[in-house]
């Protein structure tokens, strides 16, 4: 496969270099030129030093033919108009952008962008993860974003505990489909009761989480309250 | 007519200041606030400062329901995607972006965005002035529909009272 990477950051750079390794064709476009020569004397004569951004450079570095265009450099504008120079101008087939400031996911997939990559909302997670400031945690976003799996940490208070999961009324749409007790996670059957300490595994679309709450979480403030 | 502008840069604030003389309603928006210095002192309009791709920041400054949008930063990127956010999520329906690289000038015209070129604007005054032929590269170019099935462009201000413009 072809692929183009715009911006020669640690993003570029790594993604580069282990597409290289997995036996890929590989241009980079890095338009700082010291940063350019110190890539290509690490991994090879792949860089191109102009500016993805602009049109005649894009060109010769080949993105007719690309199979993917991926934009990673650190301007969300620049990886915005890569992708749809890529994908309109180019007619490249699958265009990938690094979004940094989460604010744009949804416009950059408004604007015809395939993949959404956010670093930002990566770490987020990553650290909610570890600190529980909600009691629903986002595991991740599939298709568009519509689809959201979500981990719902069972405490004291939640309605859902002495219940049995077929019993809950959930969201349309939504369903639970796993749990996880005492670290082991297990397919939750619809006869299974529920106890605090549970972590249930939802998917669901992303407008029914306060529903999802109300059910499993309960309304109780003193159940927001973190406890691990 | 209620007119927004962002980037306020020499050709920003000279158009702000010329609109405002006429007695439309013009928001400026930039990221630095130093750049308003460009603007007179006599100036009544609004200036935000912001970034103008981004969409709340728009909101906030009052772009809804804007007659014209125009993107007039130093950044190609920046206009484009200021345009797109004017056009796609603010349904503007006069929008702008100046675009100095004609490549991507013409790349965006074909996707709707009206794009004016500074580069093949220059290029042909100065042919121009040394009597030579036009580069025939059009440096201001109307979309020719896109995103929205391709609403002609129409001139703005051109029927003369025209009846949004009642507010002053």
């Amino acid at each position: 496969m072809f692929v183009l990477v715009v911006g020669g950051g640690k993003v570029g750079y790594y993604l580069s270099k282990e597409l290289i390794e997995n036996g890929h064709e590989v241009v980079l476009m890095e338009k700082d030129r010291a940063r350019a020569d110190q890539i290509a004397d690490e991994i090879g004569s792949i860089v191109v030093a102009h500016d993805g951004c602009e049109g005649k450079y894009l060109g010769e570095a080949g993105c007719a033919r690309a199979d993917i265009v991926a934009a990673v450099t650190g301007d969300d504008e620049d990886n915005l108009v890569i992708c749809q120079m890529a994908k309109h101008h180019f007619d490249v087939r699958r265009t990938i952008a690094r979004v940094n400031n989460p604010k744009n996911e949804a416009l950059f997939r408004h604007l015809g962008v395939d993949e959404i990559i956010s670093p930002t909302r990566m770490i987020l997670g990553s650290i909610e993860q570890d600190i529980p400031v909600h009691e629903l945690l986002h595991l991740a976003a599939l298709g568009e974003g519509e689809l959201e799996i979500i981990e719902a940490h069972l405490q004291d208070g939640s309605p859902a505990v002495g219940r049995a999961a077929g019993d809950l009324a959930m969201p349309e749409g939504c369903s639970l489909f796993a749990v996880i007790r005492d670290g082991v996670a297990t397919p939750l059957r619809p006869d299974m009761t529920l106890r605090v300490g549970d972590k249930v595994i939802a998917i669901g679309p992303s407008e029914c989480e306060e529903l999802l709450h109300e059910q499993l979480i309960g309304d109780d403030p003193e159940a927001v309250t973190p406890r691990r | 007519m209620k007119i927004v502008i962002v980037g306020c840069g020499r050709v920003g604030s000279v158009l702000a200041e010329a609109y405002d003389a006429a007695g439309h309603e013009v928001i400026v928006v930039d990221l630095s606030t130093r750049a308003f210095d460009r603007l007179p002192g006599e100036f009544r309009g609004s200036a935000v400062r912001g970034d103008g791709t981004d969409e709340d920041t728009l909101r906030r400054s009052g772009a809804e329901g804007a007659d014209a949008f125009l993107a007039l930063t130093e950044g190609d990127n920046r206009n484009v995607m200021a345009a797109q956010v004017a056009t796609e999520k603010l349904a503007i329906g006069h929008v702008l972006a100046k675009i100095n690289d004609p490549v991507r000038a013409a790349a965006y015209a074909e996707l709707g965005i009206a794009t004016v070129c500074r580069t093949t604007m220059l290029a042909d005054a100065v042919s121009g002035f040394l009597g030579l032929p036009p580069s025939g590269i059009p440096s201001m170019i109307a979309p020719r529909g896109g995103h929205h099935g391709g609403h002609e462009h129409q001139p703005l201000g051109s029927s003369a009272g025209a009846p949004a413009g009642g507010e002053g």
